[in-house]
């Protein structure tokens, strides 16, 4: 058995090259144009009675963008080939880069929005002046961007764009649909802006990591169905008769993402010409549902997809095999079964029953050792081969960053238990906590993932610089340890300052005294941050001058020889 | 099922491979960590000793209590208990003792103090300032110049029951707004703010009517301030020839009192903090420098 | 490498997964459905969950108003309303919250980062002056500060003419709205924002809500009078002089 079901096989009359096939619409540019234009419609009519400029905004943009859409598949109606690309050529996949390409310029241009305003922010902390005391330049609404450009749109294109390639690469299969791969790719990013676009405008659902508003989550929904349609659709087609563990982790992402945003973005609009909308959830268990799908953002976003990265390109790049596949079952289904459970452990001593405080500190202890299993493949996978990270920068981004996982889920199962939790909730501790798993694991595995991935799609022999991207790790490495002991001493001079008490019985400080006491360490945290900053541009330019290097002779992938 | 096919040995670790291989990525076939393992089921050995002991999984209509019977709201209570005690000693002195007598020991002065500090942190100051100075609308609790009175009673029942707050027994007087209510015209606004200015001996604008703001003064402001501007601290009317000025001393500002009639409210803390509070705060108070 | 072969048998049964994709979202689906409902679907029956308290009543119109702008601007991304059960905590702030303090709340604004103080309880502890100045300009009244200035608050008009429409998505969620309250949004909103006003029959429909002008402009309901007021009543629902301790330990 290869393929357990033919999805979107092209009609093979099409492939005809003799008489020159008919050219005919397929489903895809026929659904999705009228689709489009229903849509431009649909904002139209939004747009003339929105309740407020806002959201009028959102409806044009949407509009124009249908419109644009509209024109873009008639125009490349027009301009293709009869015959629709081939699954095959001489035998081997021919594989869909195009929208792998694009996310990952996405994701490049994404992060460094993203790395920038979280300079901001922390410049903000640091010399509240810089609010500007506009609406649009506030701390509160410029840290729901920072969130979202650093998790969604980097870390969102990162995820599209390699998994993508990895299920293409790993089941020799191309990508399942005609207009689905782009329709993922650009909606996606649409969403971002219509999301970011949002929260400076002051349009926001007040959750989380969930700011977005109904109209947003509804687009997303769309996208995020397609994405799975396609991502497991290519599945089906693969030749390989086993599904590889990047693409186990890959599902568990999008599958379950999918199930948490609905859960947490059950939301009823004032009407169709508001952007505000109530959340059916309220209170304590609207809290729950609330941390059930923020930690678990974390646990399938944050940290399955980028597992499923590490699972193909730490073997790819060091050349070695996964270090252990009974490791890679056991840790994979005790990790998605385990995290779920973890939620409380964001509302520890709060007016969360104390039950279910207990299930999520004892869930996110047994989830320790499922976390570690990924560290230990990762680094195992290495074994043999740790030679090559002292010639091998790339390598070493990846191999840092599978440490910072496991410092990372080291110190959340520890954060988990409420005593300690007692003193961090609150206070930068979780700041610094965040940015360990945020900036070692999250951003270190991309930037790996992006530096192999960009000769390979391109059709380069190698980056341009390999100093340049040794220069990267350096710097951006001081401006993390900078950021995060900044804000471990941080956090817990705060969360010490709020509990101390004189000999007396008293409360020694007053709140704004602990204010006062962040300053210093806000100004190093920032500072780390234009590092982290500075080493990303670097990135990009490495990036931008690998582009343009002229095309290898034969094909970059990997020494290794691709399994065709 | 297993492929049947012969798994390759991988060269460098000698181990053998799964047999499979995908975009030429392999898997080796190591078995679990056993320290890995070990601390996997340790954890998880934790866990379940940890809901036998403490609340833990929800059932039909209740939840498993665990067998300590621990409640965080529980623990709380046990928390402040332990805070209570250890300050009981001076505690119930101070409950006891009048206001004055707290004043008279060093003991409980001290203690009163050490109170009063921690709740002026995050209760007073940031109106007040840190240091009690005051701001324009805020009255300085460090000088000598009181609004509603300077001696240990009147600053208790100024915090407890506030300057014009929601409690009906806080100070109630209010300036009226001679501007904005057309009781007076602008030119006799001016005028009385400037013979107010020459009150404290600031220097007169050149087109100053002090004399006729005199007038002014003697038929509107005076049943407050009093015949010579002294103040009253029934009426919160403060002391407008000592110089200190609660909305400043420009002639501008002194307009605008008289314009809009000003009214700064002080909340009421009666229902906020305890009384043990109230009064270490009263002492803290009265005892910053200026307390009469 | 000591190969049992029951157990080599054993981790072969997982190419069912590999193999089956469908199966493989199945197991995934159902793995990660069990932690979520346990956790979740108990604090909907259980009846401990949320406590037995007298006070507790809906946002007036003008509150929910000043809540949507507080939700606006983010002030969750700094501020907490949520005092822990933690003796430094409730010395601080005043009692522990609880779950009933915060049960018509869509979405809860509880918290994750106390960049500023917790304001759980800051209903009545500031007057609405230093609350007006301290919007606009927080380093004004407290120096050391990092809070952003929002001096277009008490510049905006406040746009509620659909507040109404907010009320009726709250009833149809499970808030006590009653008809006449959303029938009388609007007015309700304007007496309350309004200084002297007659706000009988506001409080009661809405007992303890407190109605003036908030942000010292009689003539315009900016978006500061709503914040205002819905700061000004935060906390200020439950009367823990009367509130049961040992009632509610749960
Ligand atoms: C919302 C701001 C605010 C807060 C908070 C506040 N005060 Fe006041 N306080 C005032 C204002 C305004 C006045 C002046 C009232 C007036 O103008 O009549 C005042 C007056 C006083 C006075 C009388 C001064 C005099 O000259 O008679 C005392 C004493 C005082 N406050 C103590 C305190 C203490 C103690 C606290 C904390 C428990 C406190 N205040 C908190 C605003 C505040
Ligand atoms: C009904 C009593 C009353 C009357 C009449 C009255 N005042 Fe006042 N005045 C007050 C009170 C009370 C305050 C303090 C207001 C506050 O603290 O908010 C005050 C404050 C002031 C201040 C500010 C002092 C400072 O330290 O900044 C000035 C100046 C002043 N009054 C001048 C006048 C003048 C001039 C008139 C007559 C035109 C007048 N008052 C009439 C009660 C009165
Ligand atoms: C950058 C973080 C930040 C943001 C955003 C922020 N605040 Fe604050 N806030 C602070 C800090 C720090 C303090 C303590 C210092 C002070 O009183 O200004 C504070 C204090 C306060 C206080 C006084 C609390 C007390 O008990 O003393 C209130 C009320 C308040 N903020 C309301 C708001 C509102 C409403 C918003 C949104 C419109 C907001 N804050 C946004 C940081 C922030
Ligand atoms: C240049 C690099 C970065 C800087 C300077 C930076 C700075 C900041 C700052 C100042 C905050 C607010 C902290 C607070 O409220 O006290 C923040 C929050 C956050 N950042 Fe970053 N950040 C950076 C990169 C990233 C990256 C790469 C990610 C994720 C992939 C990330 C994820 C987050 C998250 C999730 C939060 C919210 C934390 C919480 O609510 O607990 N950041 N960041
Ligand atoms: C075993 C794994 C982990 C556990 C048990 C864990 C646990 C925790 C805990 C206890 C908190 C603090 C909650 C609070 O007090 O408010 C937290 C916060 C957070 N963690 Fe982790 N963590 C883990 C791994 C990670 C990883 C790998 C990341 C990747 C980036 C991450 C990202 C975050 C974020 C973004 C927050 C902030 C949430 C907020 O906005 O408050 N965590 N985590
Ligand atoms: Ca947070
Ligand atoms: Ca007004
Ligand atoms: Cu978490």
């Amino acid at each position: 058995m290869q393929t357990e079901l033919s999805l979107g096989q092209p009609d093979p009359a099409a492939k005809g090259p003799a008489g020159g096939p008919q050219k005919s619409m397929t489903y895809g540019e026929g659904g999705l144009a009228f689709l489009f234009a229903m849509l431009a419609l649909g904002a139209l009519v939004v747009a003339s009675g929105a309740e407020s400029q806002a959201y009028a905004f959102h409806a044009y943009l949407s509009a124009l963008a249908s419109i644009v859409c509209v024109f873009a598949i008639l125009n490349r109606y027009v301009d293709r080939p009869a015959a629709r690309p081939a699954l095959e050529i001489d035998g081997k996949p021919n594989y869909n880069f195009g929208p792998v390409k694009f996310a990952t310029i996405a994701a490049m241009v994404w992060g460094i929005a993203g790395f920038l305003v979280g300079v901001i922010i922390a410049f903000q902390l640091a010399f509240p002046v810089l609010n500007l005391d506009l609406p649009w330049t506030a701390f509160g609404r410029l840290r729901p961007l920072h969130t979202s450009a650093v998790i969604f749109a980097f870390g969102g294109n990162v995820l599209i764009a390699t998994s993508f390639y990895v299920v293409q690469r790993t089941c020799r299969a191309r990508l399942v649909g005609d207009l689905a791969p782009w329709f993922v790719v650009l909606g996606y990013n649409f969403f971002i802006v219509i999301a970011g676009t949002g929260y400076l405008l002051g349009i926001t659902q007040g959750k989380e990591y969930a700011e977005p508003e109904w109209y947003a989550d509804l687009w997303l929904t769309i996208v995020w169905v397609t994405y799975f349609c396609v991502f497991i659709g290519t599945i089906w087609r693969r030749k390989e008769p086993h599904i590889y563990v990047a693409n186990w982790f890959y599902l568990a992402f999008i599958v379950t993402i999918a199930v948490l945003h609905l859960g947490n973005n059950a939301t009823v609009p004032v009407s169709v010409f508001s952007p505000k909308s109530y959340i059916v959830w309220s209170g304590v268990q609207d809290a729950m549902v609330q941390w059930w799908y923020g930690h678990n953002a974390v646990g399938f976003f944050l940290t399955a997809g980028f597992l499923a990265i590490m699972y193909y390109f730490i073997p790819k790049r060091a050349d070695r095999p996964v270090y252990s596949y009974r490791l890679s079952i056991i840790h994979f289904w005790a990790l998605i079964f385990l995290y779920i459970w973890a939620g409380p452990h964001h509302l520890h001593y709060t007016a969360l029953p104390d039950w279910a405080q207990t299930l999520g500190m004892t869930f996110s202890i047994m989830l320790w050792m499922p976390s570690w299993g990924g560290m230990i493949n990762g680094l195992m996978t290495l074994s043999g081969a740790w030679d090559k990270l002292r010639t091998d920068p790339v390598l070493r981004l990846m191999v840092v960053s599978v440490a910072f996982y496991g410092m990372s889920t080291f110190e959340g199962p520890l954060m988990s238990v409420k005593s300690v939790n007692s003193l961090s909730h609150y206070t930068d501790w979780t700041i610094g906590h965040v940015h360990s798993g945020a900036l070692g694991w999250v951003a270190y595995i991309s930037f790996g993932a992006i530096y192999c991935l960009v000769p390979w799609l391109w059709n380069k022999r190698e980056l341009y610089s390999l100093k340049l991207v040794n220069w990267h790790f350096w710097i951006s490495t001081i401006g993390i340890v900078f950021y995060i002991s900044a804000m471990w001493v941080a956090g817990i001079l705060q969360g010490l300052m709020w509990r101390a008490y004189t000999s007396l019985g008293f409360l020694e400080y007053s709140f704004i005294e602990t204010v006062e006491a962040m300053h210093p360490f806000y100004v190093i945290r920032a500072l780390g941050g234009v590092l982290f900053l500075v080493g990303a541009l670097l990135m990009a330019f490495n990036i931008y001058m690998t582009i343009r290097e002229p095309e290898a002779a034969s094909a970059a992938t990997p020494s290794l020889v691709p399994a065709e | 099922m297993a492929e049947a096919h012969h798994n390759e040995v991988d060269a460098a670790s000698g181990v053998s491979t799964t047999g499979h291989e995908w975009d030429g990525i392999r898997e080796l076939n190591n078995p679990l960590p056993r320290w890995w393992l070990w601390t996997f089921y340790a954890c998880i050995a934790w866990a379940v000793a940890y809901w036998v002991v403490y609340p833990a999984w929800p059932m039909v209509s209740s939840y498993t209590s665990g067998v300590l019977g621990w409640r965080s709201r529980d623990a709380v209570q046990v928390q402040l208990a332990g805070l209570r005690a250890q300050r009981a000693v001076f505690a119930e002195k101070l409950e006891a003792a009048s206001l004055d007598q707290i004043e008279q020991n060093p003991e409980l002065l001290a203690f009163a103090r050490a109170q009063g500090r921690a709740a002026f942190g995050d209760n007073c100051a940031p109106c007040h300032g840190a240091g009690a100075g005051g701001a324009k609308g805020y009255p300085n609790l460090n000088d000598d110049d009181w609004l509603w009175g300077g001696s240990l009673e009147q600053i208790h029942a100024t915090i407890t029951h506030g300057a014009r707050s929601t409690d009906d027994a806080g100070h109630q007087g209010n300036m009226p707004a001679f501007g904005t209510d057309g009781i007076l015209q602008r030119p006799d606004i001016l005028a009385a703010a400037d013979y107010v200015r020459s009150l404290s001996g600031l220097p007169p604008a050149p087109d100053a009517q002090i004399a006729k703001g005199k007038e002014v003064f003697e038929a509107n402001c005076a049943a407050c301030h009093g015949p010579e501007g002294k103040g009253n601290q029934e009426l919160g009317a403060p002391n407008l020839t000592d110089g200190i000025w609660l909305y400043g001393s420009s002639r501008a500002d002194i307009v605008a009192d008289i314009t809009h009639g000003r009214g700064g409210i002080m909340p009421a803390w009666g229902g906020r903090l305890d009384e043990g509070t109230i009064k270490a705060l009263t002492v803290y108070v009265h005892t910053l420098g200026g307390g009469k | 490498m000591a190969t049992v072969t029951h157990k080599q048998s054993l981790w072969a049964k997982h190419a069912f997964f590999e193999k089956n994709s469908i199966w493989l979202v199945f197991g995934i689906l159902i793995v990660i459905a069990i932690g979520g409902l346990v956790e979740i679907v108990p604090l909907f029956y259980l009846k401990s969950t949320i406590e037995k308290v007298s006070g507790v009543r809906p946002w007036t119109p003008l509150e929910l108003a000043g809540r949507n702008i507080y939700v606006r601007e983010g002030c969750y991304n700094c501020h907490s309303q949520m005092v822990r059960p933690l003796r430094d905590e409730v010395e601080r702030y005043g009692h522990y919250s609880l779950a009933a303090e915060s049960m018509y709340d869509r979405p809860f604004q509880w918290g994750s980062k106390r960049t500023g103080p917790d304001l759980a309880r800051v209903g009545g502890k500031y007057s609405d002056e230093w609350q007006r100045q301290h919007l606009a300009n927080p380093r004004s009244v407290v120096p050391g500060s990092i809070m952003p200035g929002y001096p277009f608050l008490a510049e905006t008009p406040l746009d509620a003419d659909h507040i109404a429409e907010d009320l009726k998505v709250n009833a149809l969620l499970g808030v006590p709205y009653s008809e006449e309250m959303i029938a009388d949004a609007q007015a309700d909103l304007r007496t309350q924002a309004t200084q002297d006003a007659d706000a009988t029959a506001l409080q009661a429909r809405y007992p303890g809500a407190q109605a003036r002008d908030f942000d010292g402009n009689r003539t315009t309901i900016t978006e500061a009078d709503a914040l205002i007021a819905y700061l000004q009543a935060l906390g200020t629902m439950v009367d823990f002089k009367l509130y049961e301790d040992k009632a509610n330990v749960r």
